[in-house]
């Protein structure tokens, strides 16, 4: 699975269902982790089979989205975090862990821009970032 | 028998030889050596917290304005802080939050910030005396500029604390953290075998007087903390040193979503170890330091303790509760705890940091009372509608509307269709709202429409409680069930305000 931000930078383009044209063309089973939609565009972030990357990053950019694919997702300032853990129990999907130290670490690649550990950091440590 | 003294250890602190191991070390070396001759390896074993403790402050002294002025209200940084004692004295407490912004910025930020050098905005007001005629003042003050910043914490580093899950069905915002529905995750605070009370719980060496390792600085102990319950296992202190000495690595404000304010306090405490018994204490593992699971969705001050876990357990990652694995995780910080410890033993092995005698003893058998109440509570069960017409989930919304409108009300309990229990709600709106969609979708019974997510009440709760659930998931009314889900009431947000106005009015 590889993770992709897709934008949509008009007002024109959120009338059409795009989402489902893009499934229907390229068969490409997407999970969307993330939507954000006004009356001037929208974003999203999902996640793509990686066999399927390459026609549905295509498939996007005809109907005339500005496609990124995902590296990092989740930042963590490493001079805010006190290395509490408060985020460990909140991830659905346990991109935090103790390290050996008990240092709080991210695995990367994981996160699916839930927010929950964002607004519990008591430190206010913790960034969602779409670009990389 | 291996007996020493402090002056004794204080004198290896001196020369150089004394021997320094931090708290999780010790287990190992309790174990190994047995107390004895742990007793007569170590001399000091260091302990560390690093958690959430909002009974912290500062006292603080700003000099006197020209003309001078006796401040009556003080804000710094828009945060008020105390300045009902002398004309420039004022006490900020961390949890005070900012009347500008809110619970996201409050006394612990203001602290923090004058440990880092920051810019205060300082702004005070006062009636005006012959003696100190100025009414308003407005400054910028950073640490330097006070003559004194004095912490000073009513009650520091708990023993242990409970561990906190959520058996309801919807999240909660609390002092430890969000909590998951359905007991989605479990909150735990407290360094275990690190944690400086639980290595000393007999408050042998740990007394009025010590000297403690403080945010950086060297502190000491001033008494037992407020709420000191130490026969339950949940003794702390209280404590205080000087701000200006302290570090912002070991001092941290932070915002607990919806819940607000609070101050990260760093505290380690070494033990001399005097003899056996005091090393075997010391050598406690984190296996045998136990603590309660607390279900803290029940709004009381009595909240249901599920089981009993202890820190290994909680370090693990997860615990049991009921069929559940639930995943655990901290809101004090193990890593700090951790380094607390080591730095407290680096700069005894120095010979930076000597240890003191206590001057008197913390109490063994204060009680912690609830707070004595003298104005009745009013219950849910006061003030609920005790006539309330139901239907079950199978008539119809015809049904619904003829018994809303003869009713004159607009709340309508839905029961199961053998009408033993409360399994909706359906308003007027409700009704009408489905009345209007005939035509696409066709919805007959009350099953189709009524809102399944319900929010209920007991007939015991009190009428805060039941507000507060009204507010928090935006409806204006609640029906009132028995242990069994069945209905015997209906609580609606007017009644609640009524019955406030009412009592406020009998009181003039």
């Amino acid at each position: 699975m590889t993770k992709i931000a897709v934008n949509f930078a008009s007002a024109d383009v959120i009338q059409k269902p795009n989402m489902s044209e893009v499934i229907i063309e390229t068969g490409a089973l997407l999970n969307i982790n993330w939507a954000h939609v006004t009356s001037s565009g929208g974003e999203m972030v999902i996640d793509v089979p990686d066999d399927k990357l390459e026609d549905v990053v295509k498939s996007f950019e005809e109907r005339g989205a500005h496609i990124q694919v995902l590296e990092r997702l989740v930042l963590k300032d490493d001079e805010k975090c006190i290395n509490c853990g408060a985020c460990i129990s909140m991830c659905p999907v346990g991109v935090y862990y103790y390290g050996d130290d008990w240092s709080v670490n991210v695995k990367v690649g994981v996160c699916v821009q839930c927010d929950l550990c964002v607004v519990q950091c008591p430190m206010g440590a913790l960034e969602l970032k779409l670009q990389d | 028998m291996v007996e020493k003294t402090i002056e004794e250890i204080n004198e290896r602190i001196r020369d150089g030889s004394v021997n320094v191991v931090p708290a999780d070390r010790m287990v190992e070396i309790v174990s190994e050596l047995g107390a004895e001759g742990a007793a007569r390896e170590v001399d000091v074993v260091t302990t560390g917290t690093f958690g959430a403790m909002c009974s912290s402050g500062a006292f603080l002294n700003l000099g006197h304005s020209n003309p001078p002025i006796k401040m009556q209200r003080l804000w710094l940084n828009d945060v008020e802080a105390y300045a009902g004692i002398a004309a420039v004295d004022a006490y900020l407490g961390a949890t005070q939050t900012s009347d500008i912004r809110g619970m996201e910025y409050g006394g612990a930020h203001v602290i923090e910030g004058l440990v880092s050098g920051d810019v205060i905005d300082v702004r005070a007001t006062s009636h005006g005396t012959d003696c100190y005629p100025r009414r308003n003042l407005n400054t910028r003050l950073t640490l330097d500029d006070l003559n004194q910043a004095t912490m000073c914490n009513p009650r520091n580093a708990y023993q242990r604390y409970n561990v906190a899950v959520n058996s309801s069905d919807r999240i909660i915002y609390t002092y430890m953290g969000t909590l998951l529905p359905n007991y989605g995750n479990a909150s735990y605070s407290g360094a275990g075998c690190l944690s400086p009370l639980c290595n000393d719980p007999n408050y042998e060496t740990i007394g009025m007087g010590t000297r403690i390792f403080l945010c950086g600085a060297q502190g000491y102990i001033i008494g037992s903390g407020t709420q000191h319950d130490p026969k339950s296992g949940f003794g702390n202190l209280m404590v205080t040193g000087n701000l200006k000495e302290m570090s912002r690595e070991f001092l941290r404000a932070a915002v607990f979503n919806k819940y607000g304010v609070t101050l990260y306090i760093g505290i380690g405490i070494p033990i001399p170890v005097l003899n056996e018994r005091i090393a075997a204490n010391t050598g406690v593992s984190d296996g045998e330091i136990t603590t309660d699971v607390v279900d803290y969705s029940a709004p009381s001050r009595n909240r249901p303790v599920i089981r009993k876990v202890s820190y290994a357990d909680l370090h693990s990652g997860t615990i049991d509760v009921g069929r559940k694995e639930v995943k655990t995780a901290s809101m004090s910080s193990l890593f700090m705890a951790r380094r607390i410890a080591e730095t407290l033993k680096e700069s005894i092995e120095r010979g930076e940091f000597f240890l003191s005698r206590a001057v008197d003893h913390l109490s063994l058998y204060t009680e912690f009372k609830p707070m004595k109440q003298t104005e009745g509570i009013p219950l849910v069960k006061d003030i609920m509608l005790k006539d309330v017409n139901t239907l079950g989930e199978m008539s119809t919304i015809e049904d619904a509307a003829r018994v809303i409108v003869e009713g004159d009300f607009t709340h309508l309990p839905i029961t199961s269709d053998d009408g033993k229990t409360v399994v909706g709600m359906v308003t007027a709106y409700d009704v009408s709202k489905a009345v209007a969609h005939i035509g696409d979708t066709k919805y007959e019974i009350l099953n189709d429409i009524m809102t399944r997510r319900l929010v209920t009440t007991t007939p015991d709760e009190t009428i805060d409680v039941a507000a507060r659930k009204m507010e928090k998931y935006n409806v204006s009314a609640l029906p009132v069930v028995d242990g069994n889900g069945k209905i015997l009431g209906l609580v609606r947000s007017d009644d609640i305000s009524s019955h406030i106005t009412r009592v406020k009015y009998e009181e003039y």
